[in-house]
């Protein structure tokens, strides 16, 4: 390469051109967009913020406010909360059953390319049509679930409007939203294993509930990884349905608020946070950041390591 | 992915074994799979049929068909909402996202995948490591950003972030792709005389399709549906985005129930209908990310 480069500098000099034309419009897009933004996230976070200008540099006030100091101490870890809660809900309700509904496809019963396509249908709909679609069928008195729960004599609850059942609620509207894609991605995992292992199994008399759970399971362990850590950071960036399904304000009574509804109000103003406040708005930011990348990191390490135990 | 499409033709040469019991077993998974089935079609269904029908309908029998094919509510979001308009801007903006991520995408990776240069590695190193990075909660610097370049509330800032964001996945998948690409074309074309650039546009990109219509699908459909960046970065009613615009809606016809299901329905509309006709390459696109 070296010895080209000197003998043939000008055949090599509109080559070096044309890859740097290649390579040019890709880069100044990511470096403008993605690497300047990550960068002065950190830096903004040091900043007492007067509207849109960085004021006073602060050291770690606004860090100090949004973990310690009452009133953001209290929302943080509220919100902190509830986005344990969700993930947690989410791995038992949603990658639960999807990991039976995968299993159930596998077996490649007639009709079974038909029920993959409806069961990742709601996939392809914006959280939007999905929020207000459920906001409009939990409706305690309108609402269709609690027409169908009247059939059978049961008075629905205030789904959304009640403290105890309106997270639940909203994690139930994003199970129905998301489940075919780990659904999916655990079945294509399945997929994987070799047919004459199952067939090994099932001719020695291993029951299904053994198959799933001794063959099946450890053998998709790189694919449960990446449905986990997935499940994680969506937790963890969980927005549009509580924005949409409850309010900005994590209601009734802050019962469905996460970290990013508080990171939205904080950052950009909201009725009960007053004004906006890009300092404090990047520290929470900086700390979600390394909170879900430290997790990942581990979760990757740990789950990996799982992986080639089983 | 490819896997899903497969393996029905894997599987009917081994043909089904049937054990004792099987039969039995078999007709409750079944009955649970259309369970589910109905579980997730019947809201949507709800929805459809809602739309057809008048508010005091719904609010009264809301379990019941439409009495009638009643297009009041359309007429209502045609003539009395921004819907048009919204739907409009969805698509410029989708679009031109698309072929932009397609464009300069392909074009990065083209390099890394086709041509020994030095630091060939970290460039791939550099636009794979925006895959990692959850661009959301770098918000308030980006915001900062559009507003410096005075691009806040402007189709070319929205689309600008979007392409940011999907760069990565992009020159991700299409330098696998191109780097498995036969050598020999690429050399024979040389011979003959072409130049780079014809080598890419005529030789190497036109056998690339299959890998830009799954990066296609898997950015489309995100952009499409996104609603985060246009709540952040678009102000003007008039520049809005169909998932964005629909909370301009719900705002405003709270109570008119029928034109709020009418405009739920005409929003999953496109891109239900789309998902029908390519859902083998919508759920390979989409899930292409977690399955290796």
């Amino acid at each position: 390469m070296k010895a080209d480069w000197r003998s043939k500098p000008f055949h090599l000099s509109r080559r070096s051109l044309w890859i740097a034309f290649l390579l040019a419009p890709a880069a100044v897009i990511m470096m403008t967009f993605v690497v300047w933004p990550l960068v002065s996230a950190l830096q903004l976070s040091f900043f007492r913020f007067e509207g849109l200008k960085p004021g006073d540099f602060v050291w770690f006030e606004n860090f100090y406010k949004v973990l310690f100091q009452s009133p953001f101490r209290d929302a943080t870890y509220n919100a902190f909360w509830h986005n344990i809660v969700v993930f947690f809900a989410l791995m038992v309700l949603e990658n639960g059953v999807a990991l039976l509904i995968a299993y159930a496809l596998l077996k490649e019963l007639p009709g079974h390319r038909l029920h993959q396509v409806i069961v990742f249908l709601p996939v392809v709909l914006s959280a939007v049509i999905v929020g207000f679609l459920w906001k409009l069928l939990l409706h305690p008195l309108f609402g269709v679930v609690n027409a169908a729960l009247g059939l059978f004599g049961i008075m629905g609850p205030a789904w959304l409007g009640s403290e105890a059942t309106a997270l639940g609620s909203i994690v139930f509207a994003n199970v129905w939203h998301w489940i075919g894609f780990p659904a999916l991605v655990l079945l294509a995992g399945m997929q994987r294993i070799s047919r004459e292992v199952l067939e090994a199994a099932r001719l020695d008399g291993a029951g299904d509930w053994t198959i799933l759970t001794r063959i099946v399971w450890p053998l998709i362990a790189p694919s449960v990884t990446i449905v986990t850590v997935l499940t994680f950071i969506g937790s963890f960036n969980w927005f549009e349905l509580p924005l949409l399904m409850a309010d900005m304000e994590g209601s009734p009574g802050r019962s469905t608020d996460v970290l990013a509804l508080y990171f939205y109000r904080t950052a950009f103003g909201s009725v009960t946070s007053g004004i906006q406040d890009f300092g404090q708005g990047s520290a929470l930011a900086v700390l979600m950041f390394l909170f879900v990348g430290a997790v990942t990191f581990i979760a990757l390490k740990f789950l990996r390591s799982r992986e080639l135990e089983i | 992915m490819a896997n899903i499409a497969s393996t029905t033709t894997t599987h009917q040469a081994t043909g089904p074994v049937s054990y004792k019991g099987e039969g039995f077993k078999n007709g409750a998974i079944q009955a649970l799979l259309w369970l589910n089935a109905v579980i997730m079609l019947y809201p949507l269904f709800v929805m459809v049929m809602s739309s057809f029908k008048s508010n005091a309908e719904i609010f009264s029998s809301p379990l019941a068909l439409p009495q009638s094919l009643n297009f009041a509510n359309l007429e209502k979001v045609w003539s009395e909402t921004n819907f048009l308009q919204y739907l409009g801007n969805s698509l410029l903006v989708t679009s031109a996202s698309v072929a932009l991520i397609l464009v300069v995408g392909t074009m990065a990776a083209y390099a890394i995948a086709r041509y020994e240069f030095r630091f060939s590695g970290l460039w791939l190193m550099f636009f794979l490591s925006g895959m990692t990075v959850p661009l959301k909660l770098a918000i308030i610097p980006l915001f900062l950003q559009l507003n410096a370049l005075n691009l806040l509330n402007t189709y070319a800032g929205l689309i600008l972030v979007y392409t940011a964001m999907g760069i990565p996945s992009a020159v991700f998948i299409m330098t696998g792709f191109l780097r498995a690409l036969p050598k020999e074309l690429e050399e024979s074309a040389r011979i003959d005389g072409a130049n780079e650039f014809v080598i890419m546009w005529q030789v190497m990109l036109p056998l690339a399709r299959p890998a830009m219509v799954i990066v296609a699908i898997q950015n489309a459909v995100p952009i499409w549906n996104d609603f985060f960046f246009p709540l952040i970065l678009i102000t003007s009613d008039s520049l809005k985005t169909l998932p964005q615009g629909l909370t301009v809606f719900m705002g405003e016809f709270v109570t008119d129930w029928g034109v709020l299901f009418t405009g739920l329905t005409l929003a999953a509309l496109p891109i239900t209908l789309l998902y029908i006709l390519l859902s083998r390459q919508f759920i390979a696109g989409l899930t292409q990310g977690a399955i290796k």
